[in-house]
């Protein structure tokens, strides 16, 4: 169908500062694409008024030589950034007719650099989910062997099944376990969630606000670079925001890792992991190796202990940041004869059970009775984890790990919540000690399933994490596109 | 961790539903019933790992929370403010009956 797709974020933003085609051409050819895949479940909204009318603005202003970073660029937004007059759902019924008064600041930010709103993506409700399927319309599914109906990973599903089908150009995501990394590896795509504080928290659904951050999902490295510039940046708007300047990522693409240390830490290979993966994983040791990198073996030796850290922090913080959907001020309301019966019937329809059961989960851990021993615990155990990592930044400059212990899995096959969260256990630590990570494609497993691996850096090494990221995928040459994709 | 002992069962997620202000019918109370037993299981290993000298890690920010000065930023946008309520009167949030 449409040449236009195949461009990129980086060649389509040169193309149209070339004027080989207009925003208005590019655009268009989204939304035929939009449409083309919609089987996938990608959009819950799209707002192509409000994008004819900002590829048209573009146009105008790279006509006048005035084009901003993101000129004419048509990207999704998950359904977590509150976007000004856009419906915003966090994919919960409990939200379903809810329209922000204002805009979140990552994508004004976005907006400011000239990027075009193509629509709302869905996720997991709430952002709680590795797979997709709790998002109150229905799952999305993943564009590779579109006929199997794999997941495409959680929270940022739509994200990134929308990025790999092509029917964005790239697009935002929220990450709080693994929630970018982990669905971009089962997507083949990459994901950057970087340090937190880095992207502003403020009119973003908050889920787990000690871990929550956001960050891109796109084709390329050098797309997520291009991204993150205009995604980042001091907020006085929110409290834990960095007020560091953060270097032009897109002056550290080609900068290579000569002499740079890679750390392989031990724990990381463990059982359960696919085959498939350990192979790739050797492999970009290998490929890392062979361009100049160190290999330093290294041990996290609490890592095994992050997952049940972050099931009692993430739930502890989400059953708080939840108590605000009450049916009074904005949400869905079901009518009662009290006050509390209210609460609790607006609640109980309101959300899904995976909501219901972190916000039990985190209620009981911080009852009364219980709060020491579980969740002052696991802010302790927090500690350890997160010293394991400044004790290994001492001797390593990345820390190279598989994205996900298995590809993607068919929608519907794992019921159980416990073996659901084991998808993470790869990204959660990084999370809990608050580091920037990177996932990106390496390969393709024997079902043809693209596998992801993991660059982990230190806090605010962002620009080095690009430069070693391009490195590993010059050496992959991931070129494959989804048998699902538009065309 | 000492308290553990205690599993949770219905009487518990009575409990903690109330206190979550959350509607759990009847008939889905044994199943979450379990599904919290196993969450907290898993997360027991963490009785595991010496902590008696760790300081609890609330925040990975490495800066002290800002302060900023005490002063109106915003206001007057009670139209905005009520916008998405799902019922409002002459500017305020209508709930139901709290009072005789």
């Amino acid at each position: 169908m449409s040449d236009l797709l195949k461009f990129d974020l980086l060649s389509a933003s040169i193309a149209l500062k070339n004027k080989e085609f207009s925003s208005l051409e590019l655009t268009n050819a989204y939304f035929e694409a939009i449409e083309q895949t919609s089987a996938l479940g990608a959009y819950l909204e799209i707002v192509k008024d409000r994008s004819m009318d900002m590829a048209k603005a573009s146009d105008k202003n790279i006509k006048n030589g005035t084009a901003r970073p993101l000129e004419g660029l048509p990207i999704g937004v998950k359904d977590m950034f509150c976007t000004k007059d856009v419906k915003t759902t966090a994919s919960s019924k409990i939200l379903e007719n809810f329209c922000p008064t204002y805009e979140s600041t990552v994508t004004q930010n976005l907006w400011d650099d000239g990027a075009v709103m193509l629509g709302k993506l869905s996720c997991d409700e709430f952002a709680m989910g590795s797979s997709n399927e709790t998002a109150a319309k229905g799952n999305v599914v993943n564009p590779w062997l579109k006929n199997s109906k794999m997941s495409p990973g959680g929270s940022s599903g739509g994200s990134a099944s929308a990025v790999a089908a092509r029917s964005a150009l790239a697009a935002t995501g929220t990450d709080t376990g693994g929630s970018i990394r982990q669905p971009a590896a089962f997507c083949g795509i990459t994901g950057f969630k970087p340090t937190y504080g880095r992207c502003s928290r403020w009119g973003i659904v908050a889920f787990s606000s000690s871990l929550d951050q956001a960050g891109p999902l796109t084709r390329t490295v050098s797309d997520a670079a291009l991204m993150l510039n205009s995604m980042a940046s001091y907020d006085k708007k929110d409290s834990t925001s960095a007020n560091l300047e953060m270097p032009d990522l897109m002056n550290y693409l080609d900068k290579g890792i000569r002499g740079k240390k890679i750390g392989i830490p031990k724990e990381y290979t463990q059982d359960g992991i696919s085959e498939d993966i350990v192979l790739f994983y050797e492999k970009s040791i290998n490929w890392l190796k062979d361009s100049g990198a160190e290999i330093v073996p290294v041990s996290l030796p609490h890592t095994k202990y992050a997952l049940p850290v972050y099931y009692i922090i993430a739930p502890a913080e989400a059953s708080s940041n939840l108590a605000r959907y009450d049916g009074v001020r904005y949400g869905k309301r079901n009518e009662a004869a009290s006050l509390d019966e209210m609460y609790e019937i607006t609640r109980g329809n309101g959300f899904g059970e995976e909501v219901k059961r972190r916000i039990m989960i985190g209620t009981y851990v911080l009852s009364s009775g219980y709060y020491d021993a579980y969740y002052l615990k696991a802010q302790k155990v927090r500690r350890l984890i997160k010293e394991d990592f400044d004790n290994v930044f001492e001797e390593v400059d990345y820390i190279l790990t598989p994205s996900t212990p298995t590809t993607s899995f068919e929608l519907g096959k794992k019921q159980d919540p416990l073996t659901m969260y084991l998808n993470d256990i790869f990204t959660v630590p990084a999370s809990l000690a608050g580091l920037p990570g990177i996932s990106l494609p390496v390969g393709l497993d024997k079902s043809g399933l693209p596998i992801g691996i993991q660059l982990i850096a230190n806090s605010f090494d962002e620009p080095g994490l690009i430069s070693t990221a391009r490195v590993l995928e010059r050496s992959a040459e991931f070129n494959f596109i989804a048998d699902g994709a538009a065309k | 961790m000492s308290n553990k002992e205690s599993i949770v069962d219905i009487p518990t997620v009575n409990k903690i539903a109330r206190l979550s202000r959350l509607n759990i019918p009847e008939a889905s109370k044994q199943n979450l019933t379990n599904d919290l037993n196993n969450i907290l299981g898993f997360v027991a290993q963490l009785d595991e790992v010496n902590t008696s000298d760790v300081k609890p890690l609330a925040s990975v920010t490495g800066h002290k929370l800002p302060l900023r000065s005490d002063k109106v930023t915003d206001g007057n946008i009670e139209d905005l403010v009520l916008k998405n309520a799902p019922e409002s009167s002459s500017g305020f949030f209508v709930v139901p009956k709290v009072i005789e």
